[in-house]
């Protein structure tokens, strides 16, 4: 839907320059893009992952300034910031919790792209893109985690780097090559924060091919019926920056309370420990927002077969174009579809509970038994719950979508988008602003 | 269609919160025996709460009379009680080095130095700029000295705990609550309900009336006015230390708070005119 370009250049040096480089007409273009007049608050997380991306990148870019990637000064040098640096305490903050902001942005996103069938032809470049970028996204998270060097950072390394041990044969040669050394150690602390550099820029390249492609084909819309003529459409200037930024403000409202106000609810307390070799903390749990896929790595017994859950939970994601082989997009008129992904919403939220957890404990109970004069609580355990919803959450990619890709009737849908705005019988009524 | 815009819009907003305040867990600090966990309304709870300066003042004689014997306080600088928010924040003195508090109390300790003269290591009185001395030169000697455990750094440990001030104010007063017969002691180990498993290497630091707390001089429209102290009960020893550390902890929380009431505002006056906008923009289309 990017359509022929509308941009004329009203000035000398404007078309001086259109000749030569059109950026001019890039931005123009961009602007008055043609975006289904349909778009809902769900497709606002697109602008405020943008925001989030440059809030990230600026905070980030400073705290650089005063870190230190030294074993022996790394958690001082945070103290610094926090205490010393002027407005220290509010970029180190607004880095923190601009993080779990950032996922929390990418999950709503990541939902609002499964509901409305965002990955369905010809949109599977931008969903591809996408996974990518959250992939990148949560390797930055996790480099960028250990960095305090408190004790979840140096705990969390040792823990996920020692997946790589569970490769066969070459399993730790490669954890070796990837610390540096033979322990989570000054090596691995330098070169994770070289990479925690780095990688915010291959997401920023990453998120500049989705926004092209995104553009090459036009935004999918909640009814999933692509624009067929002009009235189906607004520009993007004024009508969605002004809804956009509407979001951002809210958005921004919530991410100021965490900011200000509970600045380390979503933080670990042994994080404010420096890190110690010697000395484990009795509950290793990654932030929030990795925890589903904590669950489902401990959902096995086997740490290879755990890793490969883990993976593949990720890589389910990258396929799903081709695993959902329904032709109607939106879930709305999908009434099947709809209530399966709306359990598979609360599984997801199960699998961070989960995460959150530790197995043997009883999540749900029951009842209660005696175990050597004691009484216990029985009935199902985090482990168990955990295999549950990592059955369900494979479960719905891998069976349900596909057959219900094959077997579902879609419910009655309208012919355009113009039709489901004004509905089939109306006439008359204005389409476009009155001036 | 307002109407549902709206209700997308709410929902989204709740979904935010939900997922994040559901998967922010408090792991809470596992309370042995019976005892309760006392949860008192401190100064600085809340969104407008602020340090309570004459007891994070008294805290401060209660670490440097008790705790410091065996804990350091790294991260903190002498400089730092007279800054702003600070327990010993005089508004006539912008430059906390000038405060006559901060110079007090750093002459107050010897601080390792280099002679630069002779090249020498020697002691002299502190000032304002040096850091809280550390009482062991190292972990091993810190750990020599206490039968094995290392006494942890106290800078930020208000926040090193979950239960943060509630937690360390209970374990400091409960030390005499009974001990179930469950927990064994082995020597070097005393029992606290507080602590995970029951067990702590620190003995009771705190006994009625084991410091003087001296009258406290307030600030009080430009006059200096004495307030009289309260009793040094155990229980008021570990309210006024955890108002120091809770401080030492968390130094720039009024600052934090005041900052966040303004951008708050701020942005609540911003959404509101950006949705009037939105309003304005969208008055004629349908959606």
């Amino acid at each position: 839907m990017s359509g022929p370009s509308t941009y004329e250049p009203k000035y000398a040096a404007a078309k001086w320059m259109d000749q030569r480089l059109p950026i001019i007409r890039m931005g123009a273009d961009f602007m008055t893009f043609p975006s289904p007049r349909n778009l809902n608050y769900w497709y606002t997380f697109g602008g405020i992952l943008a925001l989030c991306l440059v809030v990230q990148i600026l905070s980030g870019v400073i705290l650089a300034m005063h870190y230190v990637a030294d074993v022996d000064k790394a958690f001082a040098s945070v103290q610094r910031i926090r205490r010393d640096v002027p407005f220290g305490w509010l970029l180190q903050s607004m880095h923190a919790v601009g993080a779990s902001m950032f996922f929390l942005a990418v999950y709503m996103h990541m939902f609002r792209g499964l509901y409305y069938g965002s990955y369905k032809a010809p949109r599977e470049v931008i969903w591809i893109l996408g996974c990518a970028i959250y992939l990148v996204m949560m390797a930055t998270a996790f480099l960028g985690y250990t960095l305090p060097w408190g004790q979840m950072s140096f705990w969390g390394a040792t823990v996920i780097t020692g997946f790589f041990s569970a490769v066969p044969i070459v399993g730790e040669s490669l954890q070796q090559w990837l610390l540096g050394g033979y322990a989570v150690d000054n090596a691995t602390l330098q070169r994770f924060f070289a990479l925690h550099y780095l990688l915010p820029f291959v997401i920023a390249a990453l998120v500049g091919l989705h926004v092209w492609a995104l553009h090459h084909v036009g935004q999918n819309n909640p009814i999933g019926i692509s624009e067929k003529t002009e009235s189906d459409t607004l520009s993007f200037h004024p009508f969605y920056t002004v809804k956009d930024a509407f979001a951002i403000a809210v958005f921004l409202v919530i991410f100021a309370v965490f900011l200000f106000y509970l600045p380390d609810a979503l933080g670990h307390a042994d994080n404010y420990i420096e890190a110690d070799a010697m000395k484990t903390p009795p509950h290793i749990v990654p932030e929030w927002y990795f925890l589903p896929f904590y669950a489902i790595l401990r959902a096995v017994p086997d740490k290879l077969a755990g890793i490969l859950l883990m993976l593949g939970a990720i890589i389910v994601l990258f396929i799903l174009p081709w695993l959902d082989t329904h032709k109607v997009r939106s879930m709305r008129f999908r009434p099947v579809a709809r209530w399966f992904f709306l359990i598979f919403i609360v599984f997801c939220f199960i699998l961070g509970w989960c995460g959150a957890g530790v197995p043997d404990d009883v999540a749900i109970k029951l009842g209660s038994k005696m175990v050597d004069g004691v009484k216990v609580d029985s009935g199902i355990t985090f482990y168990r719950l955990g295999q549950v919803a990592t059955i369900y959450y494979f479960a719905y990619f891998l069976i349900i979508l596909p057959v219900l890709g094959l077997v579902e009737k879609p419910i009655k849908r309208p012919d355009s988008i113009t039709k489901a705005v004004l509905g089939d019988g109306k006439r008359g009524a204005a389409l476009a602003p009155a001036e | 269609m307002a109407f549902k815009t709206s209700k997308n819009l709410i929902l989204s907003a709740i979904l935010a919160v939900a997922s994040v305040s559901g998967m922010a867990f408090a792991a809470g600090g596992g309370v042995y025996g019976d005892y309760k966990m006392k949860h008192p309304d401190w100064s600085f709870n809340g969104a407008f709460g602020t340090y309570d300066r004459a007891a994070a003042q008294r805290g401060y004689q209660v670490y440097r009379e008790v705790c410091a014997a065996c804990h350091s306080l790294k991260y903190v600088a002498f400089r730092h009680l007279g800054d702003e928010g600070a327990p010993f924040y005089l508004e006539d003195f912008p430059n906390p080095s000038d405060n006559p508090y901060v110079k007090n109390f750093a002459a107050d300790w010897q601080v390792a130095d280099i002679d630069s003269e002779t090249g020498d290591v020697i002691e002299r009185t502190g000032i304002a700029a040096d850091y809280f001395p550390q009482p062991f030169p190292n972990d091993a000697a810190a750990r020599a000295s206490n039968g094995g455990s290392l006494p942890p750094d106290l800078s930020s440990m208000v926040k090193a705990r979950s239960g943060g001030a509630d937690y360390l104010y209970n374990l400091l007063i409960s030390y005499d609550t009974p001990k179930p017969d469950s927990v064994e002691l082995t020597p070097g180990l005393h029992w606290n309900p507080v602590m995970d498993g029951g067990k702590i290497a620190m003995a009771a630091p705190l006994s009625d009336e084991l410091v003087t707390y001296e009258p406290t001089e307030t600030m009080y429209n430009g006059e200096l006015k004495l307030v009289d102290p309260p009793v040094a009960t155990v229980e008021q020893m570990a309210s006024d230390l955890t108002q120091f550390l809770a401080w030492t902890a968390d130094p720039k929380l009024e600052q934090r708070k005041g900052v966040g009431l303004m951008t708050i505002v701020y942005l609540l006056i911003l959404s509101l005119l950006l949705f009037l906008s939105y309003k304005r923009v969208w008055r004629n289309v349908k959606h």
